[in-house]
């Protein structure tokens, strides 16, 4: 499950002052969360559009909850990533900002639109996407999995138990022995929940590489 | 603002000002031609890919612009 976000800000400025501030934010007053900023890709294409990468790394503050829960993640800081294309002649930036560590844990995706404001060519818009998603959720789903496949085969034994004693109350001969039937009842439960297992564990499997084909990209 | 590498900083930060004044001055106003950062650049990107690799910083094999397809609104 992804948790969506769409925003839009207006800055009191022109689309060039803000396309040549934007490579000299860093740093500034609320920027203390950021540690270094590095470009590690630029490129003008043929039409003359501005191709950059721009490495961060950030401090990774977390609640003390999430920090207990997540000890692994606490000593590394993020590292983000931010592609950014800055076409001049139709006066718009396109950005897409991610995390390439702690993926594991959440994956937060930022796309931002930047152009003259429709209502003030002198201003500049900025309509910003995000996403943010975590694979734990295929984890939360895994574990609910199993304990329903686990409480359905407990159910069934639960149901042959009873059979069993109402008819030796009722005075019918069992067809087999104490011992036979029980072992019986035991293997088709053992093999429930080892198709059970299974599924779950293909479904958190599944969780896991579905993150990771997220995380690994394609060659350019 | 400090690089990821500790050695890049000062070339990074020689470079940032070429490429700022270039990008004001040129790139926007429609001449992309004739960048005269490159060697300033070239420098920098030796010290920061070298920082990079050592750190293990892993971006490579990353897609430009990400995933590049539509995202929906939410999910499973």
């Amino acid at each position: 499950m992804v948790k969506y976000f769409l925003g839009q800000s207006v800055l009191r400025s022109s689309w060039d002052q803000v396309f040549a501030a934007f490579w000299q934010r860093y740093p500034n007053p609320y920027s203390k969360h950021v540690l270094t900023e590095d470009i590690v890709h630029r490129e003008v294409t043929p039409d003359q559009k501005l191709l950059s990468r721009r490495l961060l790394t950030k401090t990774n503050r977390m609640p003390r909850w999430a920090e207990r829960l997540f000890p692994a993640n606490v000593a590394h800081s993020v590292y983000i990533l931010e592609d950014s294309i800055v076409d001049p002649q139709n006066q718009t930036m396109t950005t897409f900002t991610w995390n390439i560590n702690h993926a594991r844990l959440m994956v937060v995706e930022e796309r931002c639109v930047y152009c003259v404001n429709s209502d003030n060519s002198g201003w500049t818009e900025i309509r910003r996407e995000a996403w943010v998603s975590s694979s734990l959720f295929g984890v939360s789903r895994a574990v609910q999995e199993f304990g329903l496949a686990r409480f359905k085969s407990n159910v069934t034994k639960t149901m042959k138990g009873f059979e069993y004693i109402l008819a030796k109350l009722q005075g019918e001969a069992p067809s087999k022995t104490l011992v036979e039937t029980a072992k019986e009842a035991k293997e088709k439960a053992k093999e429930t929940a080892l198709a059970a297992t299974e599924k779950a564990k293909d479904l958190a499997s599944k969780a896991a590489t579905k993150k990771q084909q997220q995380q690994q990209q394609q060659f350019v | 603002m400090n690089s990821v590498g500790e050695a890049c900083t000062d070339m990074k930060r020689e470079y940032d000002q070429c490429f700022n004044r270039w990008f004001a001055e040129k790139f926007l106003k429609g001449d992309g031609s004739g960048d005269p950062c490159t060697d300033l650049f070239k420098r920098y990107q030796k010290c920061v890919q070298k920082a990079i690799k050592e750190k293990e910083i892993p971006i490579e094999g990353l897609e430009f612009m990400g995933h590049g397809k539509e995202k929906p609104d939410s999910s499973s």
